[in-house]
């Protein structure tokens, strides 16, 4: 179980599934942990997307269409009520 | 029905969270600063825009005016956007609720009024009378200045949230109306539905205009006062 590599240092594709729930608890999860979370999830997708030589409209527009999925679940439960059913 | 239609513009909360935050702070997403002198794609069209924009906007503006052009501009920016995104389906617009616009609209509009009368005090009383009018009619002048002064920034409020809302609001009827009618009768449903694409393309200048529209304002009141 015990691997020569200490299990915090590890990317989550090398962790192996008994040690995840070491790995999840062993993250930084402190504000500033979790800010350096969403910086590094934005420059990933912004440097493989937009910040190319020749981005398309699909840099953008996974984002809007990522926004409006947002928007959905969270009117969800009043467009419950407007399926096309019989009785409702 | 009628419940539905004005359940978009409420303020959206997520289990009791104020998702709301996220919505007004998510169009700075879409505008990346430029870090290069030569940017990605995204970031040179958006330099363009709003050089162009900010060439015609200021060109009227004194040296003491053009100091407001981050303001100007970054105002335009956010309505324009904010405006846009609105049109997305499910999407909740801040714009539509009056306290925002109210928000955006008092401060600018009192700074304008504020610079104009510390630096040209004598000229910014000035404005309360017009040239040559008979002396009679003095004191009911200056009473009808004095309020249509303090309506500007109100108005600037509640033409866009009016705008705005009455758009949406039209589109949900329609929308609605084309689907009720697809299976009473399919000829008049196709009528109805030609009609709301063009409401959407109007929409879509709407959202543009307002933008325009406000800020053009904010920076005519800054040109009397500088």
């Amino acid at each position: 179980m015990a691997s020569p590599v200490p299990v915090k240092e590890k990317k989550l594709m090398d962790v192996k599934l008994g040690e995840l729930p070491g790995w999840i608890l062993m993250r930084d999860f402190t504000p500033r942990g979790i800010a350096g979370a969403f910086q590094r999830g934005y420059y990933r997708y912004y440097n493989k997307y937009v910040n190319v030589k020749k981005g398309s409209v699909a840099g953008i527009s996974m984002v809007l269409a990522a926004y409006v999925l947002f928007n959905y679940c969270r009117c969800y439960k009043e467009l419950k009520h407007e399926r096309l059913r019989k009785y409702h | 029905m009628n419940e539905n239609l004005f359940t978009s513009f409420t303020t959206p909360t997520m289990m009791g969270l104020p998702v709301v935050v996220l919505i007004i702070m998510f169009p700075s997403i879409l505008f990346p600063s430029p870090s290069r002198l030569i940017n990605n794609r995204l970031v040179s069209l958006q330099q363009w825009l709003v050089q162009l924009t900010s060439k015609q906007m200021l060109a009227i503006h004194n040296h003491k005016g053009q100091t407001w052009a981050l303001m100007l501009m970054s105002l335009i920016l956010f309505i324009g956007s904010t405006n846009l995104l609105g049109l997305l389906p499910h999407s909740f617009t801040p714009t539509t609720q009056l306290s925002m616009n109210l928000g955006m609209a008092i401060p600018l509009w009192a700074g304008t009024v504020v610079t104009g009368f510390r630096h040209k005090t004598k000229a910014s009383l000035a404005h309360f009378l017009p040239q040559g009018t008979p002396i009679p009619l003095i004191p009911m002048l200056v009473i009808i200045e004095t309020i249509s002064l303090f309506i500007q920034p109100v108005a600037l409020a509640v033409r866009l949230t009016a705008n705005i809302t009455a758009g949406h609001l039209l589109m949900h009827l329609i929308g609605g109306a084309t689907l009720a009618l697809t299976n009473i009768n399919a000829s008049v449903a196709l009528i109805t539905f030609i009609i709301l694409i063009l409401l959407t393309v109007l929409e879509f200048a709407v959202a543009l205009i307002q933008a325009y529209v406000f800020t053009l304002l904010v920076s005519l009141y800054l040109h009397d006062n500088t």
